[in-house]
């Protein structure tokens, strides 16, 4: 099976729910055009990334009843969405989502788990930490869905894999950081945070022998700027496709699912995974540390 | 050694699409910035001019009469080689009956009240042009508060702040600012002679090296005298930089309510565009 898919690297205007959301139907409609079955937006697509006191003001309930997500839903029946968000929850916490839309349904949302506060990050001051991540069905096969931190811990794709995805979809507002010294003969034209980001998700498909697609924004929020540089792996660990940095793209590839059958037949690392011996060992870890 | 060398056609990418951002998304489409002849506003108004077109660029030369003739050519020199709008503000008349009034007076205050009077130009040309403020400053003078408070230091947005001294030299080598300007002594030339590197008793290469590892590597102290730095100097680095942190924050509003401004009041400066 094929999967044509859309990676939107765009940009996004802080704080202003509706205009973003404009943005995206536009791109619905172009992906739709272009072939895509799936188009995947970045971390916060819909609310822009450094939010601060602007959190509350841009929350949204993924469900038909919100006008904002009615509308993403009725896109979805001619191709599927995953889209970033911020949802309040019924006890009025704050969560960095994204939903995976599908045919007028929400099939999936994940909240962040992983909320990065040090340096220039501040995601814990203001948003609640998910507490769970579930692999789901979708009709191209199972999914496992992060966001930006989530996948910089091996802990949330390792887990997914078991669950059963073979797609990982990751979305991201990852700001650059780390301009290379042109002496040591780094890539040039890729910050520091993109290559670093790139080579850890190359190694995710490869190790997990699954597919891994990667979509993060572009533009500028006061002095951060964003590196876009959407991309895709194989489950051989080949790069299927990067997006241009620094620059707004909808970036079109398709993936060949039959790879999934031709890797694992090469190289079962997944049949040979003991997840019972990890669980295992974790809990005598953990028994250990709480001691 | 620490290498400070940079992939300048990178941060040209980012520099420019930051310029260009942050200038548009306000309303604007035009910048104004004081043209020194140095360096570092050498290599701003190249960003600028390449971010929004030389024509909504004003570059302002702003002598007093000690100032340096080549200070003047040489801005002179990036304002014909850009083709970027430009004025001749000198400020000698407004700045010497304040002087004046006050007849002790030392250099140090002199200047300031020269950078000063160049932020009012400044501002002020940024309303009839129509255009917002660019800095100048870089992260070496940052650190080493080597600016002056509300004077070369204020502006709307500063491209260059995170470049070191060395790192503004091979990027503006990369972007084709003269050579005569790469080659001279740094100099803030607020009185004859004055040259950054005598004023600080050290050299910039010298401060950009520790500073790289002090801060942007979080090296302890003793890591860098381990590194090779003498430690009389490691500590005056980091003294000066302690104690010119006031020059890099807003001043401080004494908490009395559940929500102030800087502490509980959180918003981006870009909300407000």
């Amino acid at each position: 099976m094929k999967l044509n898919l859309a990676l939107a690297q765009i940009n996004t205007v802080l704080g202003d729910v509706n205009r973003n959301l404009e943005k995206h139907l536009t791109l619905i409609k172009e992906a739709r055009n272009k072939g895509a079955d799936l188009i995947i937006f970045p971390e916060l697509s819909l609310t822009g990334y450094i939010l601060q006191d602007l959190v509350p003001t841009v929350a949204l309930h993924p469900d038909d009843s919100d006008p904002v997500f009615n509308q993403l839903l009725e896109a979805s029946r001619a191709i599927d969405i995953m889209v970033g968000f911020v949802e309040e929850d019924s006890r009025n916490r704050f969560y960095i989502a994204c939903a995976y839309l599908s045919d007028g349904k929400v099939l999936h949302v994940h909240h962040k788990v992983y909320l990065p506060t040090y340096g220039l990050f501040d995601e814990g001051r203001f948003f609640a930490a998910g507490d769970g991540v579930n692999a789901f069905d979708t009709r191209f096969g199972r999914v496992g869905m992060l966001i930006c931190e989530d996948f910089w811990h091996a802990s949330l794709p390792y887990v997914l894999w078991l669950d059963g995805a073979d797609l990982f979809l990751f979305a991201s507002a990852s700001p650059g950081r780390g301009l290379p010294h042109t002496n040591n003969g780094c890539e040039p034209g890729k910050l520091d945070s993109a290559r670093w980001v790139d080579e850890i998700n190359r190694a995710y498909a490869g190790l997990f022998t699954s597919f891994v697609v990667h979509t993060n924004r572009v533009g500028y929020e006061d002095g951060l700027n964003f590196w876009g540089g959407a991309s895709a792996y194989n489950p051989d660990g080949e790069p299927i496709i990067q997006g241009p940095q620094h620059q707004e793209a909808l970036v079109m590839t398709e993936l060949d699912l039959n790879q999934l059958h031709r890797t694992r037949v090469r190289l079962p690392l997944l049949r040979d995974e003991k997840s019972s011996l990890v669980l295992k060992e974790i809990t005598r870890i953990n028994q250990k540390h709480n001691a | 050694m620490p290498d400070l060398s940079i992939d300048t056609e990178l941060a040209r990418t980012i520099l420019t699409g930051f310029i260009k951002t942050e200038i548009t998304r306000s309303g604007f489409s035009r910048t104004v910035l004081g043209l020194s002849g140095g360096i570092d506003s050498a290599l701003a108004c190249y960003l600028a001019a390449e971010a929004l077109g030389p024509e909504n660029v004003l570059a302002i030369r702003m002598p007093y009469k000690t100032s340096s003739k080549d200070s003047l050519e040489h801005a002179q020199l990036i304002i014909d080689d850009l083709g970027v709008q430009s004025l001749t503000v000198p400020i000698t008349d407004m700045v010497d009956p304040l002087i004046e009034r006050f007849p002790d007076m030392e250099n140090r205050r002199k200047g300031n009240i020269m950078a000063r009077q160049r932020m009012i130009i400044l501002f002020d040309q940024s309303e009839a042009f129509k255009g917002l403020v660019l800095g100048t400053g870089n992260k070496t003078e940052i650190l080493l508060g080597y600016s002056t408070l509300y004077g070369d230091s204020a502006c709307a947005i500063n491209p260059i702040g995170d470049l070191y001294k060395a790192q503004v030299r091979e990027l503006s080598k990369a972007i084709g600012v003269p050579q005569a300007l790469l080659d001279k002594a740094p100099s803030a030339d607020l009185w004859i002679g004055q040259t950054d590197e005598q004023e600080l008793g050290f050299t910039y290469e010298e401060a950009d090296r520790l500073l790289y590892l002090l801060i942007d590597q979080r090296y302890k102290p003793e890591e860098c005298i381990e590194a090779g730095f003498a430690e009389n100097f490691v500590k005056a680095v980091i003294q000066r930089v302690r104690k010119n942190q006031f020059k890099r924050v807003l001043p401080p509003i004494a908490k009395l309510s559940n929500r102030t401004m800087g502490y509980d009041f959180l918003y981006l400066r870009d909300w407000g565009t």
